[in-house]
């Protein structure tokens, strides 16, 4: 977690990420943070990026505290964004800070973190014109 | 807080598993110490048989180096044998004197080989074939005389004389009984093996009885071995005599301290299920010298499993049971396939299937009781052995297939991996697994590098076969020519996952008899060992719920994929597809106007028509799947669920100049009927309206084909990874007929296969007279069935409009806007 500010911006209630569940956070730069609610009404952030493929962790089930990938079933675990052995490979994490039920995420990290990581392209190759 | 001992007697395979396992689970728990008898740390000994063949080095056969150990604080004592354990004071006692203190002792002793009592055991140059140093002595014995004779023409026997004949050595094979191993082959496929390690050499003394070793000094008493004599008076010359007549458990030191062991000779130290000794509850024991429920297994795959559970209980997790392995051989000895489970002798009540070429060198028996495989003995050509294996676990009736049978999985139609079987002659660019895109290469450097031995363990790193499975075979030849000879086992009872030791199938009944509502009672219930599962189990827990008591369990859309929450097609970039649902697959101009709009307000990239005749739009963001579905306004394709898929039909009597039915109305009517249907797995139907079948019927879920007098009802077919006919189920006269067969056929897969299980998989399972038996030979039951479905069925909502009653989250269509700041 670089960067961490401790400058914590709210995002949304603990209550509105189903439990089990996830919601995106977007943002302006980068791929979105997803954000994690477990049974215990824990909430992990991680960059909403599998190490894998690329896929989307916030549309994995949630389990424990892990998620499974929703492209390939890559066990992800919320608390490190590690992938579970023998797979290998981390996705971003991110602070998080929770009080009186309010999410909040450092709004620096936000701002500045893992926000080289692309999300992967699908559809039709967009062919260059040729020239001359 | 002070660690507790934990002290190893005997460093061999099994035991340094178990020790992995337990440092992979509780790492700071344990001060560990190790006796190994041998110089050597812990190595493949189901590769000493290469080494001997001068094909690979002692080096590269050490799975654990003396750094391993070192890294992880175990304490080695290399060259020390245990000679007595003071279990009162716990202390083990080494014969140099060494002593080590536990509290948790764990004896792997392995196996001994049977040494035959007859006059000249003891001489010069007689050695068993067990461990490194024997393997040296072979190897240099090959340099310096000529004559080898190896007792005994099991798979040990056979190495031994094999790597001794590579290494220039004239050698002859003793054996006792009629055939070449004799234990795992029939007397052809033996005759078989026999000619052709003849032709490259070997040579073969069946059934003669060996009654003396004759040595070079003292009138034949002492010195080096110079002969062996059998009882009917002949000798042969032999420099070099290898005993390899089997092996014993190792129970000398679990005697000398009063273990409880097995029969003389035969049985191991007794264990429990969770590997502790029935002795000494401080005592566990693994490996080939334990006997379990009567067993002592000498294969890696069980001795691991044993490891697994050993260490649990090591860590103290008071979980996992070991509850035996059914196990099958398939051995490669000196180049040539073999492949033998079950009985395969066969007998008086059994029948036999079998294919003899000789001269190509290829033979296969099946041996069939009750219309159930129930042993198989393969020469020459063994990449269905995993698939003979299966058949024959699982118990399954094969009279629907048995003429099939002999040719092999394949000839049932199979695809990915270009039609390869032997895996020996592919080079290592060349393709195993097609679902996964991993080559030979791939799978070979994998078995070498992370030591694996089971094709699990291949699946979880590689994930070759790991997918359709259709590879598999192909995967355990790798296997076994990479890891060594044996590996093929499997738990006598699959568990649903990793959460649980119980089955699909008894996780339904319990859900069914006690009457289980929600996921946390079945978990509480069913002592579930996570708090809620895994995404494996979920689902699968889920959708047994809703299908056994509907309208009262409650579905749990968090249990759910993502498609069957988001109610679209996932994609590798994120977005989604959307595929509306068109009856019969016919559709109108008001309908393609709709669609085509939305394509050009969402910016949809691309459209595509799919195989189930309904038009795909792919690359929708998933901010607008709501919206599409608003101005398409068609139902829900359900092209992203377990459920009803399409229902695929010709033009039918409507227009076509062949047509005898009217397949378009009556795919209608079953759309109509069936759509919203939850199932284990997709579900297919098509609708041909004659037998030219231009619906493609034959291979569907239920196909229908129209014939003048009526309809054709065709079950189980599938055109996904094997190519699967479906079976032709019943004639009928009327499309009420149609609905009700149809719905109630749907209705017992619904109730009954397990989760991710097609049609196809399932009627292999129970067998098509079953099937046929249900719905067939019992109108009451199916009527019944049918009422079941349409009261499921009954006011089930559309998950595109109707959010609410189906479940939908909506919250999940719109992300949370961080720069927004401040929460309410």
């Amino acid at each position: 977690m670089s960067g961490a500010s401790n400058q914590w911006r709210a995002i949304c209630r603990v209550d509105d990420i189903p439990v089990l569940g996830s919601r995106r956070v977007a943002r302006d730069v980068g791929v979105d943070v997803a954000i994690f609610r477990n049974d215990q009404d824990q909430v992990f952030a991680l960059l909403d990026r599998c190490p894998h493929k690329g896929g989307p962790l916030s549309q994995g089930i949630v389990f424990g505290t892990s998620v499974a990938c929703p492209l390939h079933n890559w066990t992800i675990g919320l608390d490190d964004g590690c992938a579970r052995a023998p797979d290998a490979g981390c996705t971003p994490r991110f602070a998080v800070h929770v009080s009186d039920g309010v999410v909040h995420l450092d709004a620096v990290e936000l701002a500045q973190h893992a926000i080289d990581l692309v999300r992967p392209v699908a559809g039709p190759k967009v062919i260059p014109l040729a020239v001359g | 807080m002070k660690k507790m001992k934990l002290v190893m007697v005997g460093n061999g395979m099994a035991g340094v598993r178990t020790l992995e396992e337990l440092l992979k689970i509780a790492p700071d728990l344990y001060d560990i110490s190790v006796f190994g008898a041998e110089p050597h740390p812990n190595y493949n000994r189901i590769l000493l048989s290469p080494v001997l063949a001068g094909e690979q080095t002692l080096d590269e056969i050490v799975l654990n180096p003396l750094s391993w150990y070192e890294e992880h604080g175990i304490k080695l004592h290399l060259g020390k044998k245990v000679v007595d354990v003071d279990r009162r004071k716990r202390i083990v006692r080494a014969a140099d004197g060494t002593e080590e203190a536990y509290d948790r002792l764990l004896v792997t002793t392995g196996s001994n080989p049977f040494i035959l009592p007859i006059p000249g055991k003891d001489l010069e140059g007689v050695i068993a074939y067990r461990d490194i140093a024997d393997t040296n002595t072979m190897i240099e014995a090959a340099t310096r005389y000529k004559h080898a004779v190896v007792i005994g023409g099991g798979l040990l026997g056979l190495e031994a004389a094999n790597g001794l004949m590579l290494r220039g050595m004239q050698v002859s094979v003793v054996h006792v009984a009629p055939w070449l191993m004799e234990r795992q082959l029939d007397d052809t496929a033996g005759k078989l093996l026999q000619k052709s390690l003849e032709a490259r050499g070997l040579k073969f003394l069946i059934g003669a009885n060996t009654q003396a070793l004759i040595g070079d000094r003292d009138g034949g008493k002492a010195g080096r071995v110079m002969a062996v004599q059998f009882k009917d008076g002949t000798e042969v010359p032999a420099d070099l005599v290898v005993m390899a007549a089997g092996i014993r458990p190792n129970t000398e030191l679990a005697l000398k301290i009063g273990l409880h062991c097995g029969p003389q000779n035969r049985g191991g130290i007794v264990v429990t299920d969770t590997m502790q000794t029935v002795t000494d509850p401080r005592i566990y024991s693994v490996g080939e010298c334990a006997a379990h429920r009567g067993i002592a297994y000498g294969l890696v795959a069980p001795l691991f499993e044993q490891g697994k559970v050993c260490a649990t209980h090591l860590a103290e997790f008071g979980i996992g049971r070991y509850t035996g392995s059914q196990t099958s051989t398939k051995l490669k000895v000196t180049g040539i396939d073999l492949f033998s489970a079950g009985n395969f002798m066969g007998g008086a009540d059994c029948e036999e299937i079998v294919m003899s070429d000789p001269f190509g060198g290829v033979y296969k028996k099946l041996v069939i009781k009750d219309d159930k495989l129930v042993g198989a003995c393969m020469y020459g050509d063994t990449v269905d052995g995993s698939w003979y294996f299966k058949l024959l676990r699982e118990g399954r009736t094969i009279s629907d297939i048995r003429d099939k049978l002999m040719f092999g999985e394949s000839n049932i139609g199979d695809t990915g991996h270009e039609g390869h079987n032997k895996a020996a002659a592919m080079a290592d660019s060349d393709e195993v697994c097609g679902c996964n895109g991993v080559t030979k290469g791939t799978v070979c450097k994998a078995i070498k590098e992370k030591g694996l031995f089971t094709l699990e363990e291949v699946r979880k790193h590689t994930k070759a076969s790991a997918s359709c499975g259709s590879c598999t075979g192909l995967v355990e030849q790798l296997l076994m020519f990479t890891a060594g000879g044996d590996y093929s086992a499997t738990p006598k009872k699959k568990a649903m996952c990793g959460c649980t030791d119980h089955s699909h199938q008894e996780v339904r009944d319990a859900i069914r008899n006690e009457k289980l509502l929600s996921i946390a009672s079945v978990y509480k219930t069913l002592a579930w060992r996570t708090p809620n599962g895994c995404s494996s189990c979920r689902p699968a827990v889920n959708y047994y719920l809703i299908s056994t008591w509907p309208k009262q369990a409650q579905d749990d859309p968090q249990s759910r994929y993502i498609n069957e929450r988001s109610h679209a097609n996932i994609q590798k970039d994120g977005t989604y597809s959307v595929i509306p649902r068109m009856w019969g697959g016919e559709t109108t101009a008001d309908e393609l106007r709709r669609i085509a709009d939305a394509v050009d307000k969402y910016k949809i990239p691309t459209v595509k028509v799919t195989g189930g005749q309904r038009i795909d739009l792919l690359g929708v963001k998933k901010e607008d799947l709501v919206n599409v579905w608003k101005d398409i306004g068609m139902p829900s394709g359900h092209a992203y669920a377990k459920a009803l898929r399409t229902v695929k039909t010709c033009v039918g009597s409507e227009w076509c100049r062949f047509g005898t039915q009217d397949s378009t109305q009556m795919g209608k009517d079953l759309e109509r009927a069936l759509w919203r249907m939850y199932a284990p797995h997709k579900v297919k139907l098509a609708v041909s309206g004659c037998p030219r079948n231009c619906a493609e019927s034959g291979i569907k879920d239920v196909g229908v084909i129209g014939v003048d007098s009526g309809w054709e009802i065709y079950v189980g077919g599938n055109g996904g990874i094997k190519t699967e006919v479906a079976h032709f189920f019943v004639k009928l006269k009327t499309a009420e007929e149609v609905l009700e067969y149809s719905g109630a056929f749907l209705q017992l897969y619904r109730e009954e296969a397990w989760y991710l299980e097609r049609t196809v998989h399932w009627i292999g399972r129970v067998g098509l007279d079953y099937v046929k038996k249900k719905i067939l030979d019992d109108a009451e039951g199916r009527q019944a069935l049918w009422e079941r479905l349409k009261f499921s069925l009954d006011g089930e909502p559309d998950p595109w409009f109707d959010f609410d009653q189906a479940r939908v989250d909506t919250r999940q269509f719109t992300p949370v806007a961080a720069a927004q700041g401040e929460v309410q």
